[in-house]
């Protein structure tokens, strides 16, 4: 049996928050470069030796992690990397949210946020950096104690070794280098991959430990003292505002202390959890709907379907697909639908603020916390520097807890507005579902024709959806031409504005048009692969499609359309080896895939599922091949994978969220229904040797399953789904 | 005033009688790890052991476990050691965002304690009502089986 270690995380959770809530900062946290003037404090319990690593005189070392950890396992990427350079103990690494500061934004977004599938790719030089210079300050530190020479000395897991015997801990040169103000030189010289010992080994998750013992923090989790509860009253249809409620009987619930109104809602404060949500279902509000009322995902549809026959924005037109389509003698022509999705992370949505009057703190599980930052300081008109965001662990996010609008951290901070103590706020099940951020419905429209060989020789898609990016802050960014890089993501040959990747697809003709109708009621959100998981599902079905038509076999095809592009190729090969694509299959069962490039990394997909007469079908098998470059962790990126998959799985087999007189129809479990365990089939990881840098694998494996599903629903029974989720269509996946 | 033995300790709480066991045990007692996932015994999440059989504590009445035993995650490292289903679940590296995993861990001990060696059948029975929305389902019941093997070659389960 192991031990139980010390609980690190919570322990220095709370030292580093209270700390920084009371403003006296600990020595060296904001002091990493700057030593020398810095106080003399030779007592201090531990040492920031970079921005990124701090030592304790235990030899405890903790990596300050710059990005959000949701189940996405970068603590311990970024841990390996230090460890790599640093030769640490890994049984002794502690870790530790970062302050929002600019020193720890992402070097690819250029603010604190977590997502994209990028926080590998970024944090690949700079957190090995970090160990490395500490590494050598921490050797000059143990020349100058013993007065030797650098090539008598070495380090060994967490200890500076001499030549002659001697040994001292990393911890145990703390005062070395304050007496000396010893820095940690400019430039330094990273290791060989040749050399590396930790990255590219598989390492277990360095939180494991708290979650499997109820000590991991989530957002939920907080309690602080004097804290009190709030449920909010949130209208039936999302963006309304309160005109006037009834609170008595709220009021007379024991255990209510006050009821308010916020711009979520009216919120209900009380001593716990359980008595505030009774008095939210206990108030009578009267809202304006603001003339919302009206809208439907039904009439959505209708209109996005009228759109796509319409000219859009033009994102891509290589050759001439329309000149081909008006010459040709049949174009193949198919919509594809796909319907709002709810991000349903197993913690709802939750925060907890108090607000003072010169300042605020905030505990809460964010990828976003720059912006949730600014728009909280600009709320309360107080300067940046005076939000405090304290970053817990995430119960889930796919994208959900990188809100534009910090929308769950406003409700609490607003709720904490005038309060003495701090308040919680928690979101019923029910209010997350009818939250109102969901992946946003899309409509395409797709146009092609094959060739005399029966290769796909045109192709014209028309993408209609509202833009998740266009009138936020990232607009400037994210549009290009008016078109949201987002929409089109995943359906262009070319890179495309920010995303310097196209499909790894070369068909002659080329069109691609978007249509960005107007973001009325819910608001279009990032669901985990975002563009993808509706691009990459109409493209990968109608690439199948054209592979009927032209009668090629549908991997077949796809080598073929990368035969110029040999990462992609490779990869194909070997999905062909390990899927045993060419051993044939008994009657009922079918086989289907898909290939994506998704933020740099490519992957493909092959399923195979089993379908009963009725419609019930298994997925049997899932092989997956990734490119991700140099594989990090590769326990991580299996896990990464897995979970995509399952996500992916579960929304084209199920997902959907209806809106009815403005209304989400959907509220629980029951309605937005969740893979059962009998329903996740085993996932077989296959990941390709590559020298190059490491690219992401959080979101790569979310789009292809749901195509490579359609494609071998078709192929077992020859019926194409073209509008999601399948239970709708004739396809349950079998309970 | 209600009395329940939390994790060996009998602990009276103010709370009023209808509220869910869940949020006595999070927001009165503070032992945040059982969560909230659903509130209506749909997801596994509040998964606590009352008198040693899994229940789901988001619909469980306060005034229907007065006097009770009830067993949390928090009390599964008896003495400092894991349990042999935290320790499966370590060497399986089983979580993601780890949300889940607490309920999942009082299911499968409550699974084996009744069943010391279950088959993938019967361990998707036993797990059906537990969400996961990670992707883990595979490495959970890996662990499953690996506690089994431990507990019956002698290790003890808490």
């Amino acid at each position: 049996m192991s031990r139980l270690p010390a609980d690190p995380s919570r322990r220095t959770f709370l030292k580093s928050s209270s700390m920084l809530a009371t403003g006296s900062l600990l020595v060296g946290f904001e002091l990493p470069y700057s030593l020398a003037s810095a106080p003399k404090a030779s007592s201090a319990a531990s040492l920031m030796t970079d921005a990124f690593i701090r030592i304790d005189r235990d030899n405890t070392i903790t990596v300050l992690m710059n990005h959000a950890e949701f189940g996405n396992g970068v603590y311990t990427s970024l841990a390996m990397m230090v460890a790599e350079e640093l030769d640490i103990d890994w049984q002794r690494l502690r870790w530790e949210a970062a302050p929002t500061e600019p020193r720890y934004y992402s070097p690819i977004f250029g603010e604190y946020l977590t997502a994209g599938s990028v926080s590998t790719a970024g944090a690949f030089m700079p957190m090995r950096t970090a160990g490395a210079k500490t590494k050598a300050l921490l050797l000059q530190a143990a020349g100058i104690l013993w007065q030797t020479d650098a090539n008598q000395l070495s380090t060994d897991a967490g200890w500076i070794a001499h030549a002659d015997g001697r040994r001292v801990s990393y911890g145990g040169l703390i005062n070395v280098i304050q007496d000396h103000n010893l820095e940690p030189p400019k430039t330094v010289d990273l290791k060989p991959a040749s050399a590396f010992s930790v990255l590219g080994f598989p390492k277990k998750r360095i939180e494991a430990p708290e979650k499997v013992t109820g000590r991991a923090l989530f957002g939920i989790d907080i309690k602080r003292p004097g804290m009190i509860y709030g449920a909010v009253a949130r209208p039936p249809v999302y963006g309304s505002r309160v005109i006037a409620f009834d609170d008595k009987a709220a009021r007379a619930i024991p255990g209510v202390l006050k009821v308010k109104a916020i711009d979520a809602g009216v919120v209900v404060l009380a001593k716990d959890y359980w008595t505030a949500s009774k008095g939210a279902k206990a108030l009578t509000v009267q809202w304006d709907d603001l003339g919302l009322g009206h809208l439907s995902t039904a009439s959505f549809t209708e209109e996005y379907r009228a759109l796509s026959k319409t000219d859009g924005l033009l994102a891509e037109d290589i050759g001439d697909a329309k000149a081909v389509h008006e010459a040709a003698s049949a174009v193949h022509e198919a919509v594809y639908e796909m319907p709002y999705l709810a991000h349903a992370t197993m913690e709802p949505m939750n925060c907890t603020a108090q607000v003072f009057d010169d300042r605020c703190e905030i505990w809460v599980g964010t990828q976003n916390q720059g912006n949730d930052r600014t728009v909280v300081a600009k709320m309360l008109g107080l300067p940046e520097t005076s939000v405090v965001i304290n970053r817990t662990l995430m119960g889930g996010t796919f994208g959900r807890r990188a809100s534009k609008t910090a929308d769950f951290i406003t409700d609490a901070v607003q709720a904490a507005q005038g309060e003495t103590v701090p308040v919680q706020i928690i979101w019923s099940r029910e209010e997350d579902i009818r939250g109102g951020h969901y992946r946003p419905l899309f409509v395409h429209r797709l146009r092609g024709t094959v060739d005399a060989e029966g290769y796909p020789a045109s192709w014209h898609q028309t993408v209609v959806g509202q833009s998740i990016m266009q009138h936020t802050k990232h607009d400037p960014t994210y549009m290009v031409r008016g078109i949201d890089i987002y929409s089109v993501d995943g359906c262009l040959q070319e890179p495309f504005g920010v995303f310097p990747y196209g499909t790894a697809y070369q068909i002659p003709n080329h069109r691609v048009e978007s249509h960005n109708p107007p973001k009325i009621g819910v608001r279009p959100h990032e669901w985990r692969a975002v563009g993808h998981t509706h691009t990459g599902v109409a493209y990968e079905c109608f690439l199948d499609e054209l592979a009927h038509l032209g009668d090629k076999d549908p991997l077949a095809l796809r080598l073929h359309l990368t035969r110029d592009n040999d990462r992609m190729h490779q990869l194909l090969l070997r999905l062909k080896e390990a899927a045993d694509w060419d051993q044939p299959l008994a009657a009922g069962r079918g086989r289907g895939m898909a290939a994506r490039v998704y933020s740099v990394s490519p992957i493909a997909q092959a399923v195979e599922v089993t379908v009963a007469l009725d419609g019930t079908f298994t997925v049997d098998r899932v092989v997956c091949v990734v490119d991700c470059g140099f594989a990090v962790n590769p326990l991580g990126i299996e896990a990464q994978i897995q979970g995509g998959v399952m996500l992916g799985l579960n929304a084209v087999a199920y997902g959907g969220i209806d809106l009815v007189d403005g209304q989400v129809q959907q509220s629980n479990f029951h309605d937005v229904r969740a893979l059962r365990f009998n329903q996740m089939p085993a996932v077989e990881v296959h990941i390709m040797q590559s020298d190059a840098p490491p690219t992401g694998v959080g979101e790569q494996a979310t789009t292809p399953i749901a195509p490579a599903v359609a494609n071998a629903l078709f192929h077992a029974t020859g019926k194409r789904i073209r509008q999601f989720p399948l239970d709708r269509h004739g396809f349950t996946l079998k309970a | 005033m209600v009395t329940i033995i939390v994790n060996d300790e009998a602990r009276t709480v103010s709370a009023s009688p209808d509220t869910p066991l869940l949020w006595v045990l999070r927001d009165h007692l503070h032992l945040t790890g059982t969560k909230y996932g659903c509130g209506i015994s749909l997801c596994g999440a509040c998964t606590v052991h009352l008198n040693g059989e899994a229940v789901r504590s988001c619909t469980l009445p306060l005034a229907a476990v007065a006097d009770q035993r009830v067993e949390t995650i928090e009390h599964l490292a008896v003495g400092g050691d894991y349990n042999a289903v935290q320790s499966a679940w370590l060497d399986e590296d089983v979580a993601q965002c780890g949300y889940c995993q607490s309920g999942q861990i009082m299911a499968a001990t409550a699974l084996l304690n009744n069943n010391p060696s279950p088959s993938d059948a019967e361990i998707d029975a036993a797990m059906a009502g537990h969400i996961c929305r990670c992707g883990t389902y595979q490495k959970i019941r890996a662990a499953i089986h690996r506690a089994a093997n431990v507990t019956e070659s002698g290790g003890s389960q808490a």
